[in-house]
């Protein structure tokens, strides 16, 4: 499929991305690694991209088509907020990503919106491969995200605190890039709350050790 | 008030050596000659009336509306040429639902409001099209709670707490400042503007008129509907009572 339309040779984010919901805001991580076939195109990708002051998003699919697609969301959401005066929102900004995405099919995009408004606290869309919106307590997405839907089933639990939240992120992309070969690298991790955004990252040597036998 | 601008107001496209341009002030003199329509803004939500006049008894009572809902939460009330008030209802219906569309939300009034007066304006900068002979008033509720805004042929428009147009609207202005707008509800809003139109009414001048009542408010849901009829019958019968006192009075 990548060599249909051009696409050989095309950066591709396989990628573990994770968004989180807690009380009072979100935490959203990503891996770093950027692949073209079997190279490792780039090894500290940021994946994590602002749209707003308050809201972001993780990309995962054809780098060149989330890069564009979340440029896109930036530029319309602030032309639509400096027409209503009023400060960006998830909700707004999630269906700007969908119908960009439900419009476009031959995009490859898999994308988590996430952030923090004052209509809605802290919350989650994800938007899949087809361009549906789904608002979810939180959201895995990308090629490691297979590998811990069982993790997660077991681990999530509403209710958790910011730190809690954190350290469920850290855990699941650990797991996720313990065993997916398109990520890697660092993790990153993004908080959003109604005091701003607090960014972070963990070298991928300073990640806990996964049991390798 | 009113001058007459011989040889410079012939088209939208001439300015007068003063800077006016007659066509959209005499399109606003269309506004002026029609039957009154009140708006007002309370605690609780926005009530419009309109002094809808009958011109035959023929007529079925409730048909030629002057009040329009153009989304869930947003009503209009029109004065002027209905004609162009109902083009520009037709307008304001489509933006409102392409909006929905598009950003998944209701739209808010303000942005509505905005959107149509542009359009409105759009209609003053060209010799082949006339401006819109009517100004309408928008009541609805959103995010910042009730809102109230008034769009005129011009393309000029404001919020208010209070507003009227056509022929009565300098007697209602008056009325509607003695009014304590912050703490009155709307069950008692609908009576007074129903004793607001009453007494603006020219008995002399003009036949009987309807009176189209609506409100959004709380207790509608905050959805713009026309006020439920046994209201309105208490409203009138309220209206006329106390208007019959006040002369028993003086």
């Amino acid at each position: 499929m990548a060599e249909e339309h051009g696409r050989e040779g095309e950066h591709m984010t396989g990628t573990s991305i994770i968004a989180v919901a807690f009380d009072g805001g979100v935490v959203l991580g990503a891996d770093s690694r950027t692949t073209t076939g079997s190279l490792i195109a780039n090894r500290v990708t940021n994946k994590i991209q602002p749209v707003a002051d308050n809201i972001f998003c993780c990309r995962s699919g054809s780098s060149a088509d989330t890069e564009t697609i979340a440029d896109y969301v930036t530029y319309i959401l602030k032309i639509h907020c400096s027409e209503t005066g009023d400060a960006p929102t998830v909700h707004t900004a999630s269906t700007l990503f969908r119908q960009l995405c439900y419009q476009n099919k031959q995009l490859l995009a898999n994308i988590i919106c996430a952030g923090w408004d004052e209509i809605d606290g802290g919350s989650v869309y994800t938007v899949p491969l087809g361009g549906t919106l789904v608002k979810a307590p939180y959201a895995i997405g990308g090629s490691g995200s297979t590998y811990i839907f069982g993790y997660c089933d077991a681990h999530y639990k509403p209710g958790m605190t910011r730190e809690e939240t954190l350290d469920f992120v850290t855990k699941a992309l650990t797991f996720m890039m313990a065993r997916d070969g398109s990520s890697g690298g660092l993790i990153r991790t993004v908080v959003v709350d109604k005091d701003g955004v607090h960014r972070s990252m963990i070298p991928g040597d300073k990640l806990f050790r996964v049991w390798v036998g | 008030m009113s001058s007459i601008g011989t040889g410079y107001d012939l088209s939208c496209t001439t300015y007068s050596p003063d800077g006016r341009v007659f066509q959209v002030e005499y399109a606003t003199k269309a506004v002026d000659n029609s039957g009154t329509a009140v708006g007002i803004k309370v605690k609780d939500g926005v009530v419009m009336g309109v002094e809808k006049l009958v011109m035959s008894k023929m007529l079925e009572p409730g048909s030629s509306r002057r009040i329009f809902t153009v989304d869930e939460h947003i009503g209009v009330a029109v004065a002027g040429l209905s004609a162009d008030g109902r083009h520009l209802v037709k307008r304001c219906r489509s933006d409102a639902v392409d909006y929905r569309d598009f950003y998944q939300d209701s739209i808010p009034v303000h942005v509505l409001t905005d959107r149509i007066s542009s359009y409105v304006q759009a209609y003053t900068l060209y010799s082949e099209l006339r401006p819109f002979g009517c100004s309408l008033l928008i009541a609805g509720w959103d995010v910042k709670g009730p809102r109230l805004f008034m769009v005129e042929p011009s393309g000029i428009s404001w919020g208010y707490f209070g507003c009227a147009i056509g022929k009565g609207r300098q007697a209602c202005k008056t009325e509607i400042e003695k009014l304590n707008l912050k703490e009155m509800t709307c069950r008692e809003a609908i009576t007074e503007i129903a004793k607001i139109i009453e007494m603006v009414h020219d008995d002399s001048k003009d036949k009987t008129y309807e009176l189209e009542l609506s409100w959004v408010c709380e207790e509608s849901q905050h959805k713009h509907t026309l006020v439920p009829a046994e209201l309105r019958e208490q409203a009138i019968k309220s209206a006329k009572a106390a208007l019959e006192d006040e002369a028993m009075t003086e």
